[in-house]
């Protein structure tokens, strides 16, 4: 096993998740209760205790390239169990936003499915299972997942073969859009967050020089 | 007047951000002030010796000297200058510690606020005159609140220096907590048999009279005369006659009680002695589950009783008494861990508390000392101990550590293997916390010689499988890996709190509590047993979670602080009271009104009615002075004048 370098840790990492997820990172001292409760311990590399250690000491590469990341289900439990009320999950969901940021690939089945979720969403306003199924299957070539459970929902209407589009689908379309365009680019973002915090400032400065 | 005037430097404390040389000079511009320096270490040796010499050399008549906070040093000053001839009432101190130099960075703000407390401090002292004390008689008997080994305790210690004691415990019997245990860490030995002998002490001490099953009603007074009504709670059984045969209690009908001694574990009967070393060994009954109470008929107790003790009738009964000082000693409860549903949350039986584990392990418990879980009766063979159940959990409002509970645990595993030679037990642990003496060894026999499992991690889920429990935690030491340990029996580590109540007596003795209900000390370290309160102590867990050799430390401690205060005869009372003016005071009563301590009484003076003001009783908190229409009543030391003298002083531009 190599040796971590725990002299200098990446503070502004530690910090950007804890600006991110609202949380304190350092309140956890390590019980490993989320880790008991979490029920996707079985399908994680890191298991969540470890990985919160792991922002703890500021480890950014260890924490953004863990496979954990992608199969968190967000049910929440950790959140739920944790006895200093730190919510996990978050930190784990922020986690998982700064891996796509830096162009992580993370588990290419978990975010081929993201992507098509929200790609369905994108062009329906709201999703559309089958066509969500069929990009999937194709983009990974897994054309047998669940297709078992078809015979049983089909027949309910619960899945439709042409897509019910919702009303606001295009105003859906531009919000997605607009965060694709900002997330493609980490920088854009940054100037963006940037700027409103300057229009805040600037708008607060007036406000105190009035009164 | 001639005034001197001593800068303490504190270290660095003050003078890193005051210039005190400077203040010193200034003050030489402040009325009657003839002489002023500024020194390193005031309250040293020397720097006392040098206030001294000051006043001799100068012919000093009053002394300022700006350093710390008055509620350590003041007492120290106020002797030397009462050494160096001056009366102790002619000094005055400046706060330009806790109020200026840690407080403020920037030093010329600094030095000019401590420039202006100095001016106001020599202000007031203008104005002070000498004062003294007078001596009053005091209740050479000490009232002890808690009848635990902190108590017990402490009740002998006081009754065997010679003082009368009353102990008053809440429940029918003494003994608290640790007559409930089993055996006790790290010796293992039996805990009856080491308090047992002490409760038999109390009740057999000619100094000491116990009252059992009764409350502390109402405490007013002051240190050296407390005034306090005891409140003895209905039995229902004559304590005069019952003899404890016990007969009453082997044919009462009513057998589905609560069994409060027992944890409930398993039932009683509605007509009780707790457990055969009660002491009182008295019958007491429940009220909620006797028949004669709650169906209108029963009466078996009555007609078995061979001295006739039992009496329906009975009501509570109020005595009143006089005390010297008071000792608080009403120890914890476990909190209510059904709060946790992930363990439960009480739906599952085989799930039980650790005080309910000691009485299954205890020889004199509902099962005779055999290990058999609550469900089906069977002895369990895997056993999981869970700890920090309500400790250190911010969640759920604890987040401090309940101290005895990483020991008591590794002692209940040691005597599970002990009951029960084919069983493995589980620790679930966070840290354990084991630095008493031989604490630690302890902690690691029972792994190394008793086989115990511990596992570092917490419990997230307990769910039933078949007649088992399935307890789902995790193993941060494998790096966070997820486990499953099959139990028959689960032990809940719980923490303790604040025993019910607690705040309620704090506010009857007139002490200070923190937000979870314990009782505070006069200091984290050089007062742990006293009180704000002059003459009340403190003792055992209802200061803070302490474990047995700890809290009977304390306990002696508190005697010890009680015999000293009633070793005296006489008390010297604080002459920073209020006083009348008889002249001006118009007899309207308001003073008698807000005064918090029944101090101001009504004489008739030529017919004329006037206040009058009970010099033992008046604790000087000003409240007469501030609300007198007439200003005739003034607090010595704190009169009108001086206090606008010290405003005036500051707001003089």
């Amino acid at each position: 096993m190599e040796t971590i370098d725990l002299t200098r840790p990446d503070t502004a990492f530690i910090r950007e998740v804890e600006k991110e997820s609202g949380q304190t990172v350092s309140k956890c001292y390590q019980c490993g209760n989320c880790s008991a409760g979490c029920p996707m311990s079985f399908a994680y590399d890191i298991p969540v205790s470890r990985m919160m250690r792991l922002v703890q000491a500021g480890q950014k590469e260890a924490v953004l390239s863990a496979k954990s990341l992608w199969m968190c289900a967000t049910c929440e439990t950790c959140t739920q169990r944790c006895p200093n009320n730190i919510d996990v999950a978050k930190v784990m969901d922020v986690c998982r936003h700064m891996a796509r940021r830096e162009g992580k690939g993370g588990v290419y089945a978990v975010k081929t499915f993201w992507d098509a979720f929200m790609q369905s969403v994108g062009m329906n306003g709201k999703v559309h299972e089958i066509g969500l199924m069929v990009m999937y299957m194709l983009r990974t070539g897994r054309v047998f997942t669940d297709v078992d459970l078809a015979p049983k929902a089909l027949p309910k209407g619960k899945m439709s073969i042409l897509p019910h589009r919702a009303k606001g689908r295009k105003e859906v379309a531009d919000i997605l859009r607009r965060f694709h365009e900002g997330a493609a680019d980490e920088q854009k973002v940054q100037a963006r967050l940037a700027a409103a915090e300057q229009a805040g400032k600037q708008a607060a400065t007036q406000e105190g020089g009035r009164s | 007047m001639r005034i001197g005037v001593f800068i303490c430097h504190c270290g660095s404390n003050i003078g890193g951000t005051v210039d005190c040389k400077s203040v010193a000079e200034e003050s030489y511009a402040f009325p009657d002030v003839v002489f002023s320096t500024d020194t390193m270490y005031a309250c040293s040796e020397p720097g006392q010796q040098g206030i001294i010499d000051a006043i001799k050399e100068h012919n000093l008549s009053g002394v300022v000297v700006a350093s710390c906070t008055p509620r350590m040093h003041e007492p120290t000053f106020r002797r030397a200058v009462e050494r160096a001839g001056l009366n102790r009432y002619m000094f005055e101190m400046a706060n330009i510690r806790e109020h200026v130099s840690w407080i403020g960075k920037n030093k010329d703000a600094n030095t000019n606020k401590a420039a202006e407390l100095v001016r106001m401090a020599v202000s007031k002292l203008r104005l002070n005159r000498d004062l003294h004390s007078k001596s009053f008689p005091v209740t050479k008997r000490v009232l002890v609140i808690g009848g635990g080994v902190a108590g017990i305790q402490a009740a002998l210690d006081c009754a065997d220096a010679g003082l009368d004691v009353v102990l008053v415990e809440r429940e029918p019997s003494i003994g608290g907590k640790m007559s409930k245990l089993d055996k006790t860490f790290p010796t293992v030995d039996c805990s009856s048999c080491i308090l047992g002998p002490r409760m038999v002490d109390v009740a057999q001490h000619p100094n000491i009279t116990l009252y059992a099953a009764a409350e502390v009603e109402s405490v007013s007074g002051y240190v050296g005369n407390f005034e306090v009504t005891v409140r003895k709670k209905a039995t229902y059984v004559d304590w005069d006659k019952c003899t404890g045969c016990g007969l009453c209690t082997e044919k009462c009908p009513s057998k589905k009680s609560f069994d409060r001694f027992n944890e409930g574990v398993g039932p009683t009967t509605a007509i009780i002695i707790p457990f055969p070393q009660a002491i009182p060994k008295k019958a007491s009954i429940t009220r909620d589950a006797c028949r004669q109470f709650t169906k209108g008929k029963c009466g078996v107790c009555a007609k078995i009783c061979p001295t006739g003790a039992i009496n329906y009738e009975q009501q509570d009964e109020l005595v009143s008494m006089k005390v010297g000082g008071i000792v608080a000693a009403t120890g914890y409860d476990l909190m209510d861990w059904t709060v946790y549903e992930e363990y439960g949350a009480g739906r599952y039986p085989d799930v039980i508390t650790s005080l309910q584990y000691e009485r299954l392990l205890s020889a004199s418990g509902p099962t005779g000392g055999h290990v058999k879980r609550p469900s089906d009766g069977k002895e369990p063979k895997n056993v999981v101990f869970i700890q920090c159940v309500g400790s250190r959990d911010v969640s759920i409002g604890r987040p401090y550590c309940s101290g005895f509970c990483c020991m008591y645990t590794a002692k209940q595993a040691i005597l599970t293997k002990d009951h029960i030679p084919d069983s493995q037990s589980f620790v679930f642990y966070m840290d354990i916390r084991s630095p008493g003496k031989g604490y630690d060894e302890f902690t690691r026999r029972v792994q190394e010689e008793y086989g115990a499992q511990y596992i570092r991690g917490r419990v997230s889920l307990i769910y039933p499988k078949g007649d088992k429990l399935i307890v789902r935690g995790v193993d941060t030491l494998m790096g966070g890996q997820q486990v499953d340990v099959e139990a028959d029996l689960v032990v809940l580590a719980v923490g303790g709190e604040a025993t019910q109540g607690s705040p309620q007596l704090a506010e009857k003795l007139r002490i200070s509590y923190d937000s979870y209900g314990f009782f505070m000390e006069g200091h984290p370290k050089l007062k742990p047993v006293e009180t704000n309160t002059a003459g009340v102590f403190l003792a055992g867990s209802c200061q803070g979670l302490k474990d047995i050799p700890s809290s009977v430390a304390q306990g002696s401690a508190a005697a010890a602080k009680a015999i000293g205060l009633l070793s005296k005869d006489m008390l010297a009372s604080d002459p920073q009271i209020a006083q009348v003016d008889m002249k001006r005071c118009v007899g309207c009563g308001k003073c008698i009104q807000v005064c918090p301590f029944k101090a101001i009484k009504e004489v008739d003076v030529r017919g004329q009615i006037k206040a009058e003001v009970i010099e033992t009783v008046c604790q000087g908190c000003g409240l007469c002075n501030a609300t007198c229409p007439q200003g005739a009543v003034q607090l010595s030391h704190f009169t009108d004048n001086q206090i606008l003298a010290e405003v005036e002083a500051l707001c003089r531009f």
